[in-house]
């Protein structure tokens, strides 16, 4: 019995080596050539509404409609040393309308600023060495629209263990923006603004530094914490928010020249059984604004079958405001910096909604080379009354 | 800011401490529950937009993987 045994075993010590050496061999072989990675495509809708409009000083409608899409290309190749590069293509598009910018200056019949197209292109390309465990990353992006340009660069490095077990990523980013100072029409002095050349300009850079540490912690639970410092400076104030003042006096918001930023983050996902997952968030964060707020995210995937998945989720967020922010007609004309921007004031949130996922290696709906299809829908209310619903579409091609 | 680093490092000995004991080092093969594409340690795709309403509509941001700031008429 003992003999047959180990003879069995031989055998599957036998086999198992077999499949091994074959992996091996063809691992060994790397296409040189340029290869199709896949292409995401997402697109949304988001509508909100409220009545504290900064524009018109904190009170007033917040109806805002969006239309977003982003369409992504990925690539990648290896090199003779076995080096796999990434190439990555985005073209993002934005389309918006907005009721209350359309009082920015109400005497027109539809002023520029009532709706407007974002155009948000970038690249990325990274390159990795899968023996060593190292990845270098760059990354390029502009972004344009009617009163708004920004140019955006930043580095990445990411060390992952021997058994891939562990990971650390650092992310060094910089914006630099450009914005045109478009005052509430009756601030306007000097010039008519009906000319896009009329408005002057600002400055807005920001920094930031993004560390993240990524952890399989046994066969079922993995979390990863996240460290971002970001420091902005420039005109960080939007121009055309409305300030009334107590003593009867008009201005434009204006807040402090710098910023200084730190999120703290901590994600845990975990399989419970095999039907159900638990993905977790809690984020701290703070500011010199004095700004402080809790994020915390819960989702709960149930696989329905292998390549299709439920996803409940529930989001609760919650800030004390800045100090700088008060509501309609309650600022002095003494203060220094002055916001009515709901934006920053004490509010909590919550969040809740759904995602359903299909996936397919044969393709989604028999469409062969649609390899996942997300749809998403959240609902958001603020305790400042503003609410918003979203509805996302993501497709998957590889 | 001192309360901040105060629970940052509350936050990492906490985590440090949780990782130290539970580590089991899972081997390739006993990754299958890892690998799942829901248990990705990043948003998802289809939460791309919904992050960056929040950059507009809410006082933080950042460490999400995502914007921190800047490069739009954001916070």
């Amino acid at each position: 019995m003992r003999k047959l045994s180990l003879a069995v075993i031989g055998m599957y010590v036998g086999v198992l080596s077999t499949f091994s050496q074959t992996a091996t061999d063809s691992a060994a072989y790397k296409n040189k050539k340029l290869n199709f990675d896949e292409i995401n495509f997402v697109t949304s809708y988001y509508h909100q509404d409220g009545d504290h409009s900064p524009v018109t000083g904190g009170v007033g409608t917040e109806k805002l409609s969006d239309l977003a899409t982003t369409f992504e290309l990925k690539l990648h190749k290896y090199d003779k040393k076995n080096r796999k590069h990434y190439f990555g293509f985005e073209l993002g598009v934005d389309h918006y309308t907005s009721a209350s910018s359309d009082q920015i200056d109400p005497h027109t019949i539809s002023s520029a600023s009532h709706a407007d197209t974002r155009i948000y292109p970038s690249f990325s390309y990274s390159i990795h060495n899968e023996k060593k465990g190292n990845a270098l990353s760059f990354t390029g992006s502009y972004s344009t629209e009617y009163d708004y340009q920004s140019i955006g660069a930043g580095i990445g490095f990411t060390k992952t263990s021997k058994d891939k077990n562990q990971e650390f990523n650092v992310k060094l980013q910089a914006y630099l923006d450009n914005l045109k100072v478009i005052l509430p029409v009756e601030l306007r002095t000097g010039f008519q603004g009906n000319d896009e050349n009329d408005y002057p300009t600002a400055g807005r850079n920001s920094y930031s530094s993004s560390f993240t540490f990524s952890q399989l912690v046994n066969q079922r639970l993995q979390l990863s914490l996240l460290l971002d410092i970001v420091y902005q400076s420039g005109y960080l104030s939007t121009p055309f928010h409305r300030i009334y003042f107590t003593n009867g006096t008009e201005t434009n918001e204006k807040l402090p020249s710098s910023r200084f930023k730190i999120p703290i983050g901590l994600r845990a996902n975990y399989f419970l059984g095999d039907k159900f997952i638990i993905r977790s968030y809690y984020r701290y964060y703070h500011d010199d604004w004095g700004l402080t707020a809790h994020t915390v995210n819960l989702e709960l995937p149930v696989k329905i079958t292998s390549f299709i998945s439920v996803s409940p989720f529930y989001r609760y967020y919650s800030q004390n405001g800045v100090k700088y922010f008060a509501p309609y007609l309650s600022h002095s004309a003494t203060e220094e910096f002055y916001t009515t921007d709901d934006d920053l004031s004490k509010f909590n949130s919550n969040s809740e909604g759904a995602e359903i996922r299909l996936s397919s290696p044969g393709g989604v709906f028999g469409v062969k080379h649609l390899n996942a299809l997300e749809l998403r829908y959240a609902h958001y209310k603020r305790t400042d009354k503003l609410h918003s619903d979203i509805v996302t579409l993501a497709l998957k091609f590889k | 800011m001192k309360n901040c680093l105060a629970i940052f490092k509350v936050l990492l000995f906490t985590a440090s401490a949780f990782i130290l004991q539970s580590c089991t080092s899972p081997k390739a093969y006993q990754k299958i529950y890892l690998n799942d594409t829901d248990m990705e340690l990043a948003p998802r795709k289809a939460e791309k937009f919904e992050n960056s309403f929040q950059v507009y509509r809410e006082g933080a941001s950042g460490a999400n993987g995502g914007k921190t700031g800047g490069g739009c008429g954001c916070n």
